[in-house]
């Protein structure tokens, strides 16, 4: 079975596998998704350009979700503290409830509503005569109920139609209870083209209603804010445990297990580590702007990108110390991580891989795979732009369209009092020279091998093609996709919530990673396919004869 | 503490703030329908959200790829409305995707914009956007109305539509099973077929969700209602209606339009229930009930006073749907257990009257809510302790919590399988039920038995 896979692989080309992608299409869909599909080749210096963050053609299976899971599901949800509202009929919230294995951990005393749904659920008399009075009802209720130190109030699709103005709402219940902070997303699910639009319309309200609220020095002497990470599977709580290891003080974690306090004291953070780059990069640029916090790129998926992610923050704070710790922080950590990628890779050397997942995670998971001796041989991402597949640097020239515009930009100034660039401009200078990158993604089309393909917005239909042309040996999206392909007997990883398991980040879930594919990928169960009087009745008589 | 905000008190009733839903929305129910005919691809007409969402959470409960397709609304279909999408997306579905129909269902946003189901389908026609020998239908599903039950009977409805009346009778018996498991569909089936009776079943899951692992996937199984089954459900004796949530629209409907009538029964969960589907359909056919069907009823009788002692009186809260809830009520009452705290979320007055009906002679005081949520259950839980909690994985919270034995029975199940392939409903469907009722709380007794009591036997 293995064997006849990898014989299988090198028979394609990729230009073939796109003409057979397009093939069934009608032209007009042919001609657009020609452009999200790019054959990875090394231009001089530079990528091809790929189409990206458009919205998808009606009636193609798309893995997309919409704006109000970009905002609820992925970048609220992971909240502990906020009681977290959804304003429209009940269906939105349901589905958005414990279904992303988002971990919290709230201490014996502390607050927790994750495992709590909350709704409007909106009737037809609501989207008659608006649904305003209703949503100040409960939020007062949920007030009364729970006292929490901040309520957040989430638009779903009929509510913008019908015209509530949820912000007012939220506006005079704060004043009305003085103490707890309720502020409303508008993110009803039409908006954008994807869950991207959803993470922007969230962060924009962190930034303008909670960051920046606690002004107290908290301890510690080298204080960084985690961006980006959502604890699926406990990989925030990996990358807490490495970094209390080294000394390093989480102040926000962006959101995974986070807390209303620690995004309202982000702003004392001296660095920002950017994990996930598409979901709130410019999340990173407004801390910048306005409180003088610069911004790496990191990534903790993988035990080497780990390292390297540790030793630039190291590198950022410059303190002897600190480069000391992370030095015997990694060379601690890395034989219990050798051990098992090298008993693994006997039996992962050489398979491949396919990807798409998010804005960043299919990027970041090669990694991981590269340390299997996997090969990713295609991949892409469900809502990643332009930025994320080719770098920072075609971010001016990014078209503006109809979709994109109506997704808020804040404008943000310094902040006349607590505006403090934490380096001088020679230091800066000083760090980058030394080939420390600021506010610097390169994307993944880089780091994807030449003649691999990069999908944009990849669908059922052309998941299923590219499984039956290219054969890989594992194939990552969601749980929407997953039992399509393993129906190929072909297996299939969630790098959403995981499907069970975790952590991934960190050290130990690279360890956690390299037993769960090295699981996934020699199942015994891919060769149960056919039963023995299925299989092909001339093998069994050339095995007579042999 | 899981849920550890919840509080015991229940000073107010709670006007707005919906906690721990007991139902979810329509067009989930909509969708699970149309997989249930074969060569189906249901589509969600609103922004991709949803339709993301309901392929989700059934893929979660059934380990099965879901596939459903989408408008993909933008804010320019919210504002004038979606028909360009639609048109577009049948047309790419039927090229691409090549089934033999679709079924259309809306979503909040194209409710709200109030896009016409009906003309936007002739457009279609019109425009030749369906081809020859397939299909379009439509059920509107504004998930502000009723709840996924609500969703799933409007698209068992029109599937009433391909139903014709040629003049001559099938001899058939219409079965609307109601939302229940694939397995259950099949349990339906094998009964009637015991029974001898000819059936057409719809919506029919069987071999759809509960499809085999082979190394081929198959975009439309081999299970489902075919539409040619459809068309001649309209020449049928009679339509069984199992479920007044679930199953009676449809069945008034083929009543209405074919002249086909209908007997509209409980869901056949549990002995009473069961005792009276067999019933009804030996009598609609005109044939007398099997020797074998006579036996598996006895086993059920023979495992109910096997073990009564262990029934006996044992508190039960549980949540679920209505149609679910009223036939498990019976069976729990039939043998003696008390359920004391039943919630739905899905409205109708006429649900809390059936159960005040069903437990008006237990010995216990009960609680009954229909458009009720579990937050509400679970204080009541809090005030009045139960003994066994049955309902969806999402009630693991509160037993975790209570610290109370949890059987897991209704939609959705996300962290446990086998309600594909077992079935709850009938006879055999009975002794399963009673099997996980009693492995829950045997389960507990031998955990918490101090060992001087721990016994081998019982
Ligand atoms: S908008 Fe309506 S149809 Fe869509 S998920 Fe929410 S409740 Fe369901
Ligand atoms: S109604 Fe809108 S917000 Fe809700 S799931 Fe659907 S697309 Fe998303």
């Amino acid at each position: 079975m293995a064997t006849m896979t990898k014989k299988k692989m090198v028979q394609w080309d990729p230009a073939d596998v796109k003409a057979e992608l397009l093939s069934k299409y009608p032209p007009k869909v042919a001609r657009k998704r020609a452009k999200q599909i790019m054959i990875n080749e090394a231009l001089e210096n530079e990528t091809p350009e790929i189409t990206a963050n458009v919205r998808t053609t009606p009636g193609i299976i798309t893995m997309r979700g919409c704006t109000y899971a970009g905002c609820k599901g992925v970048i609220m949800g992971p909240t502990r503290d906020i009681v977290n509202l959804v304003h429209g009929p009940i269906g939105c919230s349901f589905y958005a409830w414990l279904t992303r294995r988002n971990q919290t951990d709230a201490g014996p005393d502390g607050d927790n509503f994750i495992n709590y749904c909350m709704s409007t659920d909106m009737q037809d008399s609501d989207i008659i005569f608006g649904g305003e009075k209703k949503l100040a009802q409960a939020i007062q209720e949920a007030y009364d109920l729970f006292h929490p130190k901040s309520i957040a109030v989430f638009a779903t699709c009929p509510v913008g139609l019908i015209g509530d103005d949820i912000h007012t709402v939220a506006k005079n219940m704060k004043e009305k209870f003085g103490d707890c902070n309720v502020y409303a997303f508008s993110c009803e699910g039409y908006k954008g083209v994807s869950q991207s639009a959803g993470h922007h319309i969230a962060n924009n309200q962190v930034f303008r209603h909670i960051v920046g609220e606690n002004d107290e020095e908290k301890p510690g002497k080298f204080k960084i804010n985690l961006l980006g990470e959502y604890n699926i599977g406990g990989d925030g709580f990996e990358i807490d445990r490495i970094f209390n290891k080294c000394g390093i003080t989480n102040i926000a974690t962006f959101s995974g297990n986070s807390t209303y306090d620690q995004f309202a004291s982000a702003h004392t953070a001296d660095l920002n580590a950017v994990m996930c780059h598409r979901s709130i990069n410019y999340v990173a640029d407004m801390l910048e702007t306005k409180y003088g916090i610069p911004w790496i790129k990191v990534n903790f998926i993988g035990a080497e990108a780990t390292a390297k992610s540790l030793r630039k923050i190291a590198e950022y704070f410059g303190d002897k110390e600190l480069i000391d710790t992370v030095e015997a922080v990694i060379a601690e950590e890395m034989p219990a991580v050798d051990e098992v990628v090298s008993d693994v890779r006997i039996r992962t050397d050489g398979k491949t891989a396919m990807m798409f997942v998010g804005g960043s995670r299919a990027h970041h998971y090669k990694e991981l795979f590269n340390e299997m001796g996997m090969k990713t041989i295609s991949a892409g991402y469900e809502f990643g732009h332009r930025d994320d597949y080719e770098g920072r640097q075609v971010i001016p020239n990014l078209k503006v369209d109809a979709d994109s515009r109506n997704i808020e930009e804040l404008v943000i100034e310094a902040d006349e009092t607590r505006y403090r660039p934490r380096k001088t401009e020679k230091e800066m200078k000083a760090l980058e020279k030394a080939g420390l990158q600021f506010k610097h993604y390169d994307g993944l089309a880089p780091d994807m091998d030449n003649d691999t393909l990069i999908i944009d917005d990849l669908n059922q239909y052309e998941a299923e093609k590219l499984v039956e042309l290219m054969k890989p040996d594992i194939f990552c999206a969601g749980i929407k996709e997953k039992y399509s392909i393993q129906k190929l007997g072909v297996p299939m990883k969630q790098l959403h919530s995981y499907d069970s398991g975790g952590p991934y980040a960190g050290f130990k879930g690279a360890i956690n990673f390299y037993n769960e594919i090295d699981r996934l990928v020699n199942s015994k169960v891919w060769s149960y396919m056919k039963a023995p009087w299925q299989k092909n009745p001339q093998l069994s008589a050339a095995y007579i004869w042999e | 503490m899981l849920l550890r905000h919840t509080p015991k008190e229940i000073p107010t009733e709670r006007k707005a703030l919906t906690i721990n839903p007991a139902k979810t929305c329509q067009p989930i129910g909509a969708m699970y329908a149309a997989l249930g005919i074969h060569g189906c691809l249901p589509h969600s007409h609103g922004s991709q959200g949803c339709c993301a969402y309901h392929r989700s959470a059934l893929t979660r409960h059934y380990k099965e790829p879901i596939s459903a397709a989408t408008s993909s609304f933008t804010e320019g279909a919210s504002v004038f409305g979606g028909q360009a999408n639609l048109l577009q997306a049948i047309n790419n579905i039927f090229t691409v995707y090549e089934p033999d129909v679709i079924a259309v269902h809306t979503t909040c946003l194209s409710e709200t914009i109030g896009d016409d189901l009906k003309q936007i389908r002739l457009k279609a026609q019109n425009e030749g956007k369906i081809p020859e020998g397939k299909y379009v239908i439509g059920a509107p599903t504004p998930s502000y109305v009723g709840s996924h039950v609500t969703g799933f009977s409007n698209m068992v409805k029109s599937m009433t539509e391909f139903a014709e009346t040629t003049g001559k009778k099938n001899g058939k018996v219409n079965i609307i099973p109601g939302w229940v498991e694939p397995a259950d569909m099949e349990e339906i089936k094998r009964m009637a077929k015991l029974t001898g009776v000819k059936t057409i079943l719809f919506p029919d899951t069987s071999g759809v969700l509960n499809a085999p692992l082979t190394g081929e996937y198959k975009m439309f199984p081999d299970g489902g209602t075919t539409v040619a089954e459809l068309k001649s459900a309209g020449d049928s004796v009679g339509t069984l209606a199992l479920g007044e949530w679930c199953s009676a629209d449809a069945a008034r409907e083929l009543d209405k339009k074919n002249k086909v009538p209908c007997n509209v029964l409980d869901m056949p969960f549990g002995l009473k229930a069961t005792d009276r589907f067999v019933d009804a359909l030996r009598k609609i056919a005109g044939v007398t009930v099997s020797d074998e069907l006579a036996l598996e009823r006895g086993q059920l009788v023979d495992l109910i006073s096997d073990m009564h002692q262990y029934f006996y009186h044992k508190k039960v809260a549980l949540v679920g749907d209505p149609d679910q809830l009223i036939s498990m009520t019976e069976f729990l009452v039939s043998i003696d257990m008390c359920p004391v705290h039943i919630i739905t979320g899905t409205p109708g007055k006429k649900f809390e009257k059936r159960i005040r009906e069903i437990t008006k002679d237990m010995p216990f005081e009960v609680n009954v809510k229909a458009k009720g949520d579990m937050f509400l259950l679970h204080q009541w839980m809090k005030n009045d302790p139960v003994d066994l909690l049955i309902g969806n994985s999402y009630c693991k919270y509160m037993a975790r919590d209570e610290d109370v034995p949890l059987v897991r029975w209704g939609f959705p199940i996300l962290d446990r399988q086998g309600h594909q392939y077992f079935p709850t409903v009938g006879y055999k469907g009975g002794l399963r039920l009673l099997e996980k009722i009693l492995e829950a709380l045997l389960d507990r007794k031998d955990r918490d038995d101090p060992e001087e009591k721990f016994e081998l036997v019982l």
